[in-house]
């Protein structure tokens, strides 16, 4: 039961991993301060841009389809609320049990019970980004229930109690060497002699869930897409564990988004084109699995669907920002990314990184409780050019900045030190002779450009209540002289 | 009030009354005019660029192949699906086991088979894929699972060009597996290594009336 019915109700703070206990730019400091990390996700992020741009660049039709998927994504919305009824009744009809869960803490509460219904205590999971936005693995752990990840960076990130940081390859702050030594520390009856290639790293984690796939009663789930014209989940994967937890199991517990819904069959010869491509750089991923409900004699023959909420109500009402639950998390905004190529996914603190995580999570949690996250872009608009479905999220971004700034300035009494600033500006700025006056003092900056890097003419460190501005930000010295300056001694006084 | 009321409820208030739903524009390629041997062509490229190995046979070497095929990788016990047509396995060697599922093999037996033989329902050139739909040639989606080695016979005649293609010939609600090349990761380093889960190999035999094409 749900209170508050019919308020907009953001995901709760605290529960599931939607935002971090560090503001951005603090989170990216430690991040800009480890070479490897950077090289390692300068390295996979230039390999995916290559792959992706090339397998995009072989479609003829590549902007018609984006135009199409978001045009079948807006739709959607409009009518969500018909969307995910029909879900409902083809699920069901299907022999599918469907659950509606309002939060994290619904949701959890309600894959707890089936687990504990089946009387079994291991679930082996595919890897799912709205499980880890729950925090799932960590609730049925307080119950008693072992949840095992198979993906292989999934695993990665298990293993090394690590947290994910990108929405594909959620261990790609991790280079082959680190796998390789995080292997060999906590997989059982590892070869000493293992390598860091990568493919004797996949054979291991190949041996080490085997036995757990073929022992396994439940599994859980997230979707790609579900189809409501006729109930057929999709999950997209390319190792195959997705496959295994599908079909293996005596149950399988799927948790999606309400956003993941799409009305018809037809919708999916559009998105099995945009994703994969988008996602992976591939013509299509390896395996691609499409159920609908139970097959006597053929996968689970008891299957549970949790439709979550968890604050997307409240994405949806703002008109300006909803567009960004129009996402499929193909994470090329992450690799065209110049801020996401420089933190990595860790310093966003939440589950969804990158630009589009720069628009969601504040929007999921609402802008107080990640008010940090619209202002780690520099605007530079590449994640709008990759996005599949053509999400602006430059445009949502700045929204949102400004939704941050009208919330501050209702709730704070004493006006933040950047108010102040545009104010003055503003009064500078309205009479020539303040500005031209203004303009000159500014030149006693190039002093304090002694403290930075003079080579370059930056300053890394402005003093008194000017140096909120270059905490995340180098300021250029100002020049010796200024344009009006300039223009007297060249042309004559005006 | 029920957590679903509450969320459909909430859904109604956000997007408020009026709003139109968008048209959707569906300008992309549907179809591709292309001579059935280029298609064929285009399939057997693209599944070979996933290191999956193609053969070409015709309806009378198709069982040969798949003889040869076995012998190569020295498998011992191979499962097949209740529909296989018993001709394909015509030529296979005495030494070699068949079983048939009956529907009762378990996941633990199909881990000692070393080869699973099905056909196929769609195959789709653009992006190398072969659709299984759970019909009696290609049977439980687990026998094409657990086995590390799948070998796929797709009828030339079931190849077309393009995804809309492909998925207008499915039904949706049989149990579908698209298989593009052998089970592969890129979780490191965003290296794409072939063989995790999945079967590890996977040989495509592409079967014409007239044989193996000539090459472009």
């Amino acid at each position: 039961m749900t209170d508050l019915p019919l308020l907009q109700i953001h995901a709760r703070p605290g529960v599931g991993m939607l935002s971090g206990t560090r503001s951005f730019p603090e989170a990216a400091r430690e991040a800009l301060a480890d070479p490897q990390l950077r090289r390692n996700l300068g390295h996979a992020t230039a390999t995916i841009r290559g792959k992706r741009a090339k397998v995009v660049a072989e479609l003829t039709d590549w902007e018609q389809l984006r135009d199409s998927g978001r045009a079948i994504k807006v739709a959607t919305m409009v009518e969500l609320d018909t969307h995910l009824e029909r879900l409902e009744e083809r699920v069901t009809a299907a022999g599918g049990v469907v659950h509606w869960a309002a939060d994290a803490d619904e949701a959890n509460a309600i894959v707890t019970r089936l687990v504990q219904a089946t009387g079994h205590r291991e679930v082996v999971k595919v890897k799912s980004m709205v499980t880890q936005e729950i925090g799932l693995n960590e609730a049925l752990l307080a119950a008693g229930i072992e949840a095992y990840e198979t993906d292989l960076a999934e695993l990665i990130v298990q293993l090394g109690d690590d947290l994910p940081s990108h929405i594909l390859v959620p261990a790609i702050h991790r280079n082959r060497a680190e796998i390789r030594r995080l292997f060999l520390r906590t997989i059982p009856d590892v070869d000493p002699a293992l390598t860091d290639d990568p493919r004797a790293l996949a054979a291991t984690a190949r041996r080490h869930l085997r036995g757990r796939f073929l022992s396994a009663k439940v599994a859980v789930s997230g979707a790609n897409f579900a189809v409501a014209e006729t109930g057929t989940l999709c999950v997209v994967e390319s190792e195959g564990n997705g496959r295994m937890c599908l079909t293996l199991p005596e149950t399988l517990i799927t948790v999606m988004g309400i956003e993941k819904v799409i009305p018809s069959w037809r919708d999916l010869e559009v998105f099995l084109q945009l994703l994969p491509r988008s996602s992976t750089g591939e013509r299509m991923n390896p395996y691609t699995s499409l159920w609908t409900g139970v097959y006597p004699g053929d996968g689970p023959q008891e299957f549970h669907l949790v439709l979550l909420d968890n604050g997307r109500t409240s994405v949806l009402a703002d008109e300006a920002g909803r567009d960004a639950l129009n996402c499929i998390r193909c994470s090329a905004c992450l690799n065209v990314c110049p801020v996401y190529e420089r933190t990595g996914g860790h310093a966003y603190g939440s589950v969804y990184p990158g630009p589009i995580g720069a628009i969601l999570s504040p929007q999921l949690t609402g802008i107080e409780d990640n008010a940090s996250l619209p202002y780690a872009s520099t605007l530079c608009g590449a994640c709008y050019d990759v996005c599949p479905v053509k999400i602006d999220i430059p445009s949502i971004l700045v929204h949102l900045r400004a939704e941050h700034v009208e919330t501050n300035r209702r709730t704070h009494r004493v006006p933040t030190p950047e108010a102040v600033a545009m104010a003055a500006a503003a009064w500078t700025m309205r009479d020539a002779g303040r500005w031209r006056r203004a303009q000159q003092s500014s030149r006693l900056g190039r002093l304090l450009g002694g403290r930075g890097d003079k080579r370059q003419g930056l300053i890394r460190s402005l003093p008194g209540p000017l140096r909120a501005w270059t905490g995340a930000r180098d300021a250029p010295r100002p020049p010796a002289e200024t344009f009006r300056e300039w223009w007297a001694r060249e042309r004559g006084a005006p | 009030m029920t957590a679903r009321a509450a969320m459909l409820g909430r859904i109604r208030v956000a997007m408020g009354d009026g709003v139109a739903v968008p048209e959707i524009p569906r300008d992309y390629r549907v179809g591709a005019d292309l001579e059935p041997a280029a298609v064929v062509r285009m399939f057997a490229e693209r599944v070979g660029e996933y290191r999956a190995t193609v053969h070409q046979a015709s309806t009378e070497s198709l069982p040969a192949v798949v003889a040869a095929i076995l012998a190569g990788s020295g498998a011992t016990r191979v499962v097949v699906p209740p529909g296989l047509p018993a001709g394909w396995l015509a030529a296979v060697a005495p030494v070699t086991t068949v079983l048939t599922d009956d529907g009762a093999i378990t996941a633990d037996e199909l881990d000692g088979v070393d080869v699973v033989i099905t056909g196929s329902a769609v195959a789709i050139a653009e992006t190398g894929t072969i659709v299984l739909d759970a019909a009696p040639d290609q049977g439980r989606r687990v026998i094409t699972l657990v086995p590390d080695h799948h070998i796929c016979v797709v009828t030339a005649g079931s190849i077309v060009v393009t995804v809309p293609e492909g998925l207008a010939r499915i039904h949706p609600t049989r149990p579908l597996t698209m298989i593009s090349g052998p089970s592969a990761t890129s979780d490191i380093e965003l290296d794409r290594v072939e063989g995790v889960h999945g079967p590890r190999n996977l040989d495509v035999i592409i079967v014409s009336a007239e044989g193996p094409a000539e090459p472009a």
